[in-house]
């Protein structure tokens, strides 16, 4: 199938702003993630389903409190989604019409839901409102039915929590708490008095309420946890504080009975205060970043938190760590920029501080984490720490070069660290450390190789703003009491002018070095490290370089500040022909001619792809996103995509992904979402979702003593085997009541299911046989017939069942009817 | 106003009985009852179980209950001029650190170590015996229950040296809640009259309240919630007093802190302001202004410093050097146990004089070169004792002795170094209550008293006859002075009131009435420690000087009064001000708080002033080490 057009989707994966809910049992993990819901399996960690559908940022996810398997979801675009998250469909959507920044669903009030929108004609002011969803029939519903709680809240969801039983709602913000009870129609406001210290100021920062008792938990940007009691007292309102983060309390959550309280904060520590009491708490400690958010399953027996490094961790009731679910790491600043591992096709970018990771796109999920700096980093503001900052791989993945730098004003202190990949361990291992590589900072790093298989090709060439480039090669250690044979050393040193050299890149057969300094850009023999010819377009500095790849390796492209686009013929040493883009981020596919530009202009990012040998791009996305777009890269398919359209056929080959200064990863996609799923999730979350109850378990129990009894009595044995594997009975079991056709359809498949086929002794097949006929009687020779038929051309009905979840039309209906009929079973006797 | 205090005599309790009497016990193994109004010791009753621990009395104030060193309770009925002693109850061994009485006074609860006792007062049986470690696996510490109280409701409060405030009930012996307040010892408790708050002191200087809250709107189930911590004390909170509108802490840090309840207080204003007392609000420190001497006087013993000088001078802000250096001269040990009441020097620095609960003293100072001789003066006249303030006359010719029952002793001073009772004003009202404060005119005319009762009484010492009467105010005076120049009575009272009143003309000036009309600045009725001493500047006369604690102040009554936008600045701030911004703020307080705390301050001469300041870290160095915690980020 074709997709209509190419639409951006953000990729941001772990969780966004509107935190996570643990439904009950604590199977899924539900977290809002971007412009999606993703729904984690507990278990084994893996994404088990993504709900798209929002048109905007998902601002928060509730469960359905009277139905279990249900779930809320608010979004920017306006709308609440009410959503069957087992099987990952939307059952309606209500549109409200104004933006929607955080989502409460309470069990007493039966038919709505509260919302935070933004007070209409003012700015930055919010209020709680209830939304009336109406019970009317069909898909998309009209709620405007709003009327308003609290006026004057905060924008967080963090920020405003309901009391037990939705008896009251508690809202924070700055230094006020105000307090509303519904049944009383009384408005209570608190404040605490404002005070600045060095550490910072008592305002609140989030907000929790007891599950039984009227005590409401706040966390203050100083560290502090109050808790408020007697507050519909407006004078005796009393509050007692806990004290133990330095730094501000993130989120709070009670435990399910609320006899005690998870906090979490900078200190990447969780806390567990027991009985409320400043003395009895106990630590969850180095849980590698800042909590963001704590969130606790129904049942109580798990908790989640997810962390400013896109992870959640699941912790158990008994606060042991138990998983983590880490997506791409949000670090602060992407220095490195957007690196593809060659080896595993992963991107490669800052992770924690000080650590490279390297991210999975397929899966969503980290690799791992490359320890680069190698020291402790503390958590403290102010102070300047080792960072990595530039990163190249060699074109086989063999090799790794990293810079990392301490920002000093008058000396930074640099390393270049050259990893070799150990084939036995199956990681980077540090080959040569190289001290003050640069006097002053290092802008670009690039390897050459030609040919991976002879070393010496292998040239590592570094630019930095002490005016010099300088080429690294690798030499036979002479050392005797070296681990390693072979180490980096410094070749040759090249500068121009005295300017500062700003970026650097090899041709693509690594013959020619390109190295622009400022406003020019000079061209360098490989071999002979003679200066081949400049090129330069006053009056701007060149900004990114690159040679063109294939059948265009005869030019050279490169971006100036001045807003120039230049394309300079290698061989003739003139310009082929320029254009007027403001080009941010210049970005060539390894596997063809093209090569992607993306422009900053009137506050709104524009893609052009284009081949340097025309002019004229082949592909032009205007208004990719409002967000400054800082680094682009193209990923290497696994095989190449069949596209149709002559527009995206740039796309075969390789995919682009493209990194916000937003820190949201972004990608340019032929296809709608689901067909981006892997069908495998799928099949995982039927697996899933048998629950593991007391009730199962004796079941289980029951049944293996029953097969054992069985083996005497074998076709009995055979009949159960024969019924859990049939997958049409699992599809029958396993598809929503709503999607499946009408019973009558059903009950000859489900019984046409139960029978053996011929294979197989006909002497129970008469058996069940007989007992088909006493339920129903019609078109029992029909199906007979259509089983026979089936036989001859059907090869793979499992993976014609995979698509069946969707709309079906009427002829397809038809056609899985027929498969339906017919029995499997016999592939599983194989 | 101070009972003083006796080294064998330590006081454990202290409790109110039978409407207003007070009674202590200590581990002398006494029991004494005060006599409020002569401020000493009335009469003591041997407990006869050795030390006492503890006391407390019933509800009514009709019984008191002891417990003793031995592990007895003893009780004691209240009968007027004294206690009798009534019937042991159950004894068993362990000291009784604590009791408290059921409100409805059949039964008391008694905290021992790892223990706690309920006995029926009429049976004089244990009713319920609790061990208060039994929840705390493989301790081998004891656990000494420091206070306890019992709630109407049948519950008991404990507090005990593990750090935890628990609630039991008594009759099934059960523990109702647990709460760990400190990692060190709680020491004392107090329950408010309503029972719904109860305040409680630990020994690491922090104060806790509980409140009984209920768990739901509306709901009938309350439980008992830690809510507010106070940090106002650095070592051992040894006792506090739940009032209806606050919480107070004494500790062993030698203050009393008065800490308002928000919620209570119906209006800013006096009552919300957290009060600290460090110093007793009494002068400690007489000047000898002619021959420039200082004496201090500590509880068992007297210091007479020698003061240094200089020749310099220099700009403010500037130290001089001293030419002679201050010269300790004298140390004057008190003989006995009895802790010295108050003390005084001449003017000429001749004679000291000094007075403790049972004697009075008088010493004859010679100064010989750098040598000094100190002699008693004998045959010192007897007299009603003790003396609660001892006033020399301005020419120091004679000695005025305040005395209990409204009575001021005048006693004349020979040179040779005797002395003789002239005369005895007693107070025309008739007062019970002690004389507290004097004041002499610097012309040796008049003499004013300040009685328990609040009343001024004005004496002629010409004629020896009372002179007049200052109308009676509603609050104590706590600093009085006579202006040399125009007889002028200036009366400082606890409330930050000021009045001047005219002694020749018996009635307040007209500066005096200007004041109550206007009203003295917020700022300065809201201070919260009284002015301790009044004096003059003879040269200016319209200069008065005056000082509390924190503070310094030259009030000038030619100048006019700040109303209360204007600021009431400290010189050193207001100094940094253009010269047209200090001219707008000129008012008649001028206020310097270099100097805290500020025990004296007195005009030596015109152009010389005597400051005596008492830094409180001198006095934490004296205390025992405060309990170690580990503070963040030190």
């Amino acid at each position: 199938t074709v997709a209509a057009g190419v639409t951006v989707a953000r990729c941001s994966p772990g969780g966004g702003a509107a935190g996570s809910r643990l439904p009950s049992p604590p199977r899924y993990l539900l977290c809002a993630s971007g412009d999606f819901v993703k729904m984690y399996s507990v278990g084994t960690e893996e994404t088990l389903r993504v709900m798209g559908g929002h048109g905007d940022l998902v601002t928060g996810i509730q469960l359905n409190p009277h139905n279990h398997m249900q779930l809320y979801s608010s979004s920017l675009d306006g709308t609440i989604k009410l959503w069957d998250f087992m099987d990952g469909i939307p059952i309606k959507t209500f549109a409200v019409g104004a933006k929607l920044l955080a989502l409460y669903a309470l069990a007493s009030s039966e038919d709505s839901v509260f919302v935070v929108i933004p007070k209409s004609g003012e700015r930055d002011t919010f209020q709680l409102v209830s939304v009336k969803l109406t019970k009317a029939a069909g898909q998309d519903l009209e709620a405007k039915e709003l009327s308003v709680v609290l006026d004057g809240v905060d924008v967080s969801p963090k920020h405003t929590a309901f009391g037990r039983e939705g008896e009251y709602v508690a809202s924070v913000k700055e230094v006020n708490l105000q307090v509303y009870f519904f049944k009383q129609k009384q408005l209570n406001r608190f404040s605490v008095s404002a005070i600045k210290t060095k550490s910072g100021n008592n305002h609140f920062t989030c907000i929790a309420c007891h599950p039984t008792e009227d005590c409401i938990a706040t966390g203050h940007a100083d560290g502090k946890i109050r808790l408020w009691r007697n507050f519909y007292h407006k004078k005796e309102y009393t509050f007692s504080t806990l004290h133990w983060h330095h730094d501000t309390v993130k989120d709070l959550a009670f435990s399910v009975e609320g006899d005690s309280l998870l906090s979490g904060g900078v200190e990447s520590v969780l806390v567990l205060w027991h009985n409320e009491s400043d003395c009895q708490k106990d630590f969850l400690p180095r849980l590698g970043s800042a909590i963001e958010y704590i969130s606790m399953s129904s049942d109580g027996t798990l908790c989640c938190t997810l962390h400013t490094d896109n992870r959640i961790t699941i912790i158990n009731s008994n606060l042991r760590f138990s998983k983590s679910i880490q997506g791409l790491i949000k670090s602060t600043d992407i220095k490195t920029g957007l690196v593809v591992d060659p080896r595993t096709k992963a991107l490669v970018l800052n992770g924690e501080p000080g650590h490279l990771q390297f991210y999975c796109l397929q899966s969503d999920q980290q690799l791992f984490s490359l320890d680069i700096v190698q020291r402790q980093y503390i958590h403290q503001a102010g102070l300047n720490q080792s960072d990595l900052v530039k990163v190249a791989f060699s074109s086989q993945g063999k090799w790794l070069a990293t810079v990392e730098e301490r920002e000093e004003v008058t000396d930074p202190e640099l390393q270049l660290k050259l990893w070799f990949y150990d084939e036995e361990t199956q990681s980077f291992k540090l080959n040569t450390r190289i001290n003050t590589p640069h006097e002053d900072h290092i802008t670009d790093l690039c390897f050459r190789d030609v040919d991976e298989t002879e070393d010496d090709s292998l040239i590592l060439v570094t630019a930095g703003r002490d005016c010099v480039f300088k080429v690294w090669v690798m030499v036979e250690d002479t050392d005797p009491e070296a681990q390693q044979s072979v180490s980096w050393s410094c070749d040759f040193v090249g500068s121009y002018h005295n300017y500062q050299a700003t970026n650097c890149c090899f041709s693509e057969d690594g013959s020619l070095l390109a190295v622009s300094f400022e406003e020019t850009v000079t061209v360098w023999d490989s071999i002979t490290w003679e200066l081949k010819c400049t090129f330069c377009h006053p009056p701007g500095k060149i900004r990114n370089i690159c040679f063109g790849r294939l059948t265009c390796s005869k030019y050279l492209i490169g971006a100036t500040d001045y807003g120039f686009l230049c394309c300079w013929n290698l061989l003739s040493c003139a310009l082929e022909w320029s254009a007027h883009l403001n080009i941010l981020v210049l970005q060539p596919d390894p596997l063809s001619e093209h090569i992607a530009a993306v422009s900053w202009l009137s506050k709104e990012s524009s893609l052009f792809v284009f081949k340097p040998n025309e002019p004229r791009p082949i592909y032009i996305q205007r208004n990719l996103c409002k967000e400054k777009i800082q680094l682009a890269a193209f990923v290497p398919r696994d095989e190449p995509e069949t596209i149709a359209s002559e527009k995206y056929l740039w796309l075969r080959r390789s995919q682009l992904f493209f990194l916000t200064d937003t820190q949201e990863l972004m990608t340019l996609s032929t296809k709608s979402l689901e067909e981006r799923l892997t069908p495998s999730s799928k099949q995982l979350a039927v697996e899933e979702s048998l629950p593991v109850t007391p009730f199962s378990l004796l079941l289980g129990k029951h049944r293996r003593q029953q097969s054992q009894e069985d083996i005497d009595l074998g076709k009995l044995a055979l009949h159960n085997k024969h019924e859990r594997d049939s997958p049409a009975v699992k599809e029958l079991l396993h598809t929503p009541a709503h999607v499946l056709p009408s019973a009558s359809f059903l009950c000859p498949i489900f019984i046409n299911s139960l029978l053996i086929s011929k294979e197989n002794e006909s002497a129970e097949e008469v058996a069940d046989e007989v007992e088909m006929e006493s339920e129903k009687t019609e078109g029992d020779s029909d199906e007979e017939r259509d089983v026979t038929e089936m036989e001859q051309e059907d090869t793979s009905p499992v993976e014609l069942l995979g698509e069946m979840t969707c709309k079906l039309s009427k002829s397809q209906e038809k056609e899985l009817r027929k498969i339906r009929k017919m029995d499997y079973s016999w592939i599983s006797a194989f | 106003q101070v009972i003083p205090g006796h080294e064998a005599r330590s006081v454990e309790a202290l409790c109110w009985a039978a409407g207003d009497r007070l009674f202590g016990a200590g581990l002398g193994g006494d029991i004494t009852e005060y006599d409020l109004a002569r401020l000493c010791a009335a009469r003591s009753v041997e407990g006869c179980g050795g030390p006492i621990w503890s006391m407390a009395a019933n509800g009514g104030g009709t019984q008191l209950a002891i417990g003793c060193e031995d592990g007895s309770v003893k009780l004691f009925q209240v009968v007027p001029g004294g206690i009798q002693f009534e019937r042991n109850l159950d004894r068993r061994k362990g000291r009784i650190l604590c009791l408290s009485w059921h409100p409805s006074g059949t039964h008391i609860a008694a905290g021992s170590i790892d223990v706690l006792r309920v006995f029926d007062v009429c049976s004089g049986q244990t009713a319920q015996r609790i061990m208060v470690n039994y929840h705390v696996h493989k301790v081998k510490r004891e656990c000494i229950v420091w206070s306890i109280a019992f709630l109407s409701d049948g519950t008991v409060v404990t507090s005990d040296s593990f750090g935890r405030v628990q609630f039991w009930d008594w009759e099934r012996g059960t523990l109702l809640e647990s709460h760990t307040v400190s990692t060190s010892a709680v020491l004392s408790l107090a329950v408010s009259e309503k029972e719904d708050s109860i305040v409680v002191g630990t020994s690491s200087g922090a104060t806790y309240q509980f409140q009984l809250l209920p768990v739901k709107m509306g709901s009938l189930e309350k439980r008992w919630v830690r809510t507010k911590p106070f940090q106002h004390h650095t070592h051992d909170v040894r006792a506090v007093a739940h009032s209806s509108t606050a919480l107070i802490s004494g500790g062993l840090d030698a203050q009393l802190v008065i800490r308002p309840l928000m919620e209570k207080v119906q209006r800013k204003g006096y009552d919300a302001v957290l009060r600290k007392f460090t110093f007793p609000h009494r002068r400690l420190v007489s000047c000898a202004r002619k021959a420039r001497l200082l004496l201090f006087q500590f509880s068992q013993h007297l210091e007479l410093w020698r003061l240094g000088s200089t020749e310099q001078t220099g700009k403010d802000g500037e130290v001089l050097p001293l030419c002679r250096m201050p010269e300790h001269l004298l140390q004057l040990k008190s003989k006995g146990p009895e802790h010295i009441y108050c003390s005084c020097v001449s003017p000429c620095g001749s004679w000291v004089s000094y007075s403790t609960a049972s004697r009075f003293h008088l010493y004859q100072v010679r100064y010989e070169g750098d040598g000094i001789s100190i002699r008693k003066v004998p045959k010192v006249p007897k007299m009603l004792l003790p003396a609660y303030q001892l006033q020399f006359a301005a020419d120091s010719s004679s000695l005025f002795v305040a005395s209990a029952q409204g009575s001021v002793h005048v006693l004349q001073l020979l040179e040779l170094g005797g002395c003789k009772h002239l005369h005895t004003f007693r107070s025309p009202s008739g007062s019970p209550e002690a004389v507290y404060l004097l004041a002499s005119s610097a012309d040796g005319h008049w003499l004013a008293a300040v009685g328990g009762d609040w009343a001024i009484h004005v004496y002629d010492l010409k004629c020896l006859k009372h002179h007049c009467t200052v109308p009676t105010y509603s609050c104590a005076v706590t600093a009085l002075a006579i202006h040399p120049v125009t007889n002028n009575l200036v009366i400082a009272y606890s409330d930050q009131q000021l009045f001047e009143f005219s002694i020749p003309e018996k009635q307040y000036t007209a500066w005096s009435r200007t004041v109550q009309n206007c009203g003295l600045h917020k700022a300065w009725l809201e201070r919260d420690s009284p002015i301790t001493h009044i004096t003059f500047n003879p040269k200016n006369p319209s200069h008065i000087l005056l000082h509390d604690i924190y503070m310094f102040c030259v009030l000038d009554k030619s100048l006019p009064l700040p109303d209360n936008s204007a600021l009431l600045m400290n010189q050193s701030t207001l100094k940094q001000l253009p010269e047209t911004a200090r001219q707008r703020q000129l008012h008649a307080f001028k206020i310097c708080k270099k100097f805290q705390p500020l025990l004296f301050a007195d005009l030596l001469d015109e152009n010389c002033l005597v400051m005596v300041e008492r830094p409180i870290m001198d006095i934490k160095t004296q205390l025992p080490l405060p309990v170690q915690q580990k503070k963040f980020g030190t």
